[in-house]
């Protein structure tokens, strides 16, 4: 396992926690969300595959 | 249909026709299986390399050894009736004036008491009666006890506790206790030998999966909700969306969470109350959203529409020359 | 024109049972063609559209995963490796579960998928949405571990509040098992069930603001098959 990704990983590890004030998010849910809106995003601009005509 | 000015409602027409102008071939299974393998192969890969979680639960054996202290004293609050538990209200217990209202409006009193606590009956007397050597004269002492004298031992010992030093009960200056010291001491030697997680957990059966009463004695007390706040775990920690580590949790729960970070509801006594109602309110909208002019209208206004169907947009044009 | 009218050409068979007419409803509203269709109007071209498909797949895995780990009881996960394993499919499968719904319903709002009579396809997809938090929130209850000790310490309370808790009680593993395994499953599969049903008799909706005009209907649009 990568050194990054099994430090990530770690299932004792006390997890990394981002924000300030009231907001927090725990880095876990922020991939997730982050995965999300990416995914969403390439959606709208890659462009789709044309499918195979038939006469 | 005919009008020369298309409306709203016939462009809606359109797309309640069955379509009838130029088509691709589409192929529903195909990219059923495509999904499945790369779906799958995405699925394996993190369970493979990010695994899940798994952080071992406690019970009240792990609690009594790690902090006897904070254990002897929430005993003493359930004998006393003084716990979190004890003033909750239903569905556990009558307290007065404990549930959560807005105004008249009062949801959790509904139910009743459908799951019965006496926290000094249920979690520390009983128990320590199923015990092979119960503390005899202690209990006989306490059930003969009047309401106040319960209600003065435990106070004092209560007290003594917070002023002895590290809380511990062995430190504690002599006082009128009652049988209280006897009672919690034997609880807590039965607790660190693990007899009291099973008697808790049992009921006087042999077949349990209710652990109610051990996670109510559990909540009370300062250990469990300490372990949880360092999991970033509490509410107050947006700790909902989270899960132990850095696995993520429940993120759709996000706007849930939101709720109690900020006011009026972060100090509302009927925080609860108020955000599940707002949540509610706010998930019957968005089901409702086809029917609200305005959030409905968004789309057309923001048009990221056109980005979607930049294919067809571009090429409608030439029918229209 | 209504569908009525459209479909007028059909041979007409007289349907006097219950069955028969249950037959002819479905016949009418859902032909074998719109089920399983070969092709799509030619405006079904974004990868936006593949997320109900992903949405579908990860329910198919989150069961499959789900079952093997019920088969073997909530305990198993905790002692064994292939256990583990099967545990972190189950957890991985429901994110990209939610992922890949959450990514279809801002798609779907974008494309105010609800026009032309769609509005219950939405209302159920909603369904499916807030059906999947609940099966989700049994789920991390029975993971018999801090975790679930925790979310059932602290979730009561939102639950107590609403005045359901004496009877969907969190920390009673028994009730919540047959909610997770049995009832809140059958619900989800319900549910997208009715939805992808919906979808299919529809048909997938029209681009915003699309008009006979269009070269794609009036039949000047080249680069395309016509029906
Ligand atoms: C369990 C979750 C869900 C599954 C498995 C699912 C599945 C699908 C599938 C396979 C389609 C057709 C293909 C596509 O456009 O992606 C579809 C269409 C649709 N979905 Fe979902 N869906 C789910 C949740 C939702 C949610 C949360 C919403 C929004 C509230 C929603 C609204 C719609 C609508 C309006 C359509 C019709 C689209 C059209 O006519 O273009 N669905 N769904």
């Amino acid at each position: 396992m990568h050194p990054l990704i099994s430090y990530f990983a770690a299932q004792d590890s006390p997890g990394i926690y981002l924000g300030f004030g009231a907001f927090q998010i725990q880095l876990g849910n922020l991939i997730v969300i982050l995965v999300m809106i990416l995914l969403f995003v390439l959606a709208l601009f890659l462009p789709f595959p044309s499918g195979k005509k038939r006469p | 249909m005919s009008a020369p000015t298309m409306s709203r409602s016939d462009r809606d027409g359109l797309a309640r026709r069955p379509w009838r102008g130029t088509v691709r071939e589409y192929d529903l299974f195909k990219e059923l299986t495509v999904a499945l393998v790369v779906v799958g192969l995405v699925i394996v890969g993190l369970s493979a390399i990010v695994g899940s979680p798994d952080e071992p639960s406690v019970t009240l054996k792990s609690w009594a050894q790690a902090q006897p202290a904070d254990f002897v004293a929430t005993a003493t609050a359930e004998l006393g009736g003084t716990s979190e538990t004890a003033g909750y209200g239903p569905p556990y217990n009558t307290t007065a004036d404990a549930t959560q209202t807005i105004g008249a409006f009062d949801l959790q009193s509904f139910s009743g008491v459908q799951l019965p606590i006496d926290t000094a009956q249920d979690l520390v007397i009983t128990p320590l009666t199923t015990l092979n050597a119960p503390p005899s004269a202690a209990l006989d002492a306490w059930n003969a006890g009047s309401d106040t004298e319960k209600a003065d031992w435990t106070a004092a010992y209560t007290d003594a506790l917070t002023n002895a030093p590290d809380g511990d009960p062995a430190q504690v200056a002599t006082g009128d206790y009652g049988p209280v010291p006897v009672l919690t001491d034997a609880l807590l030697t039965m607790a660190s030998q693990g007899a009291l997680d099973g008697v808790l957990n049992a009921q006087e059966s042999f077949y349990n999966s209710d652990y109610t009463r051990t996670i109510l004695f559990l909540g009370d007390g300062a250990y469990f909700g300490d372990l949880a706040t360092a999991a970033h775990l509490t509410g107050d920690q947006w700790g909902m969306m989270n899960e132990t580590g850095n696995t993520p949790g429940q993120s759709w729960l996000w706007l849930f969470s939101f709720w109690y970070q900020i006011e009026p509801f972060a100090s509302a006594p009927n925080a609860d109350l108020l955000v599940v109602l707002l949540m509610l309110v706010l998930s019957v909208l968005l089901t409702l959203v086809p029917f609200i002019p305005g959030l409905r209208d968004i789309p057309r206004w923001i048009p990221i529409h056109r980005l979607i169907w930049r294919d067809y947009y571009k090429k409608r044009a030439a029918g229209r020359s | 024109m209504s569908i009525r009218e459209e479909r007028k050409t059909e041979p007409v068979e007289e349907y006097y049972t219950w069955t028969g007419k249950a037959r002819g409803w479905l016949l009418k509203h859902l032909p074998a063609d719109k089920l399983l269709p070969q092709d799509q109007p030619s405006y079904v071209a974004s990868w936006i559209y593949v997320f109900g498909m992903g949405a579908i797949v990860s329910l198919v895995f989150i069961v499959v995963s789900g079952v093997v780990l019920s088969l073997n009881g909530p305990a198993w996960y905790h002692v064994s490796d292939f256990g583990h394993f099967v545990n972190s499919v189950h957890l991985w499968s429901v994110e990209l579960f939610f992922m890949t719904m959450v990514v279809h319903l801002w798609g779907k709002y974008w494309m105010a998928a609800w026009r032309g009579g769609r509005t219950l396809t939405w209302i159920t997809g909603m369904g499916a949405f807030l059906v999947s938090i609940v099966a989700a929130f049994t789920g991390y209850l029975l993971q018999t571990n801090f975790d679930s000790q925790w979310i059932a310490f602290e979730g009561k309370d939102a639950l107590n509040a609403s005045g359901i808790g004496a009877w969907f009680n969190v920390a009673n593993l028994g009730q919540i098992f047959g909610f997770h395994i049995v009832l809140l499953p059958l619900a989800v599969g319900a549910v997208v069930a009715l939805h992808v049903i919906l979808v299919r008799m529809h048909g997938v909706v029209p681009p915003i603001d699309a008009a006979e005009t269009d070269a794609q209907l009036s039949g000047t649009d080249r680069t395309e098959a016509t029906r």
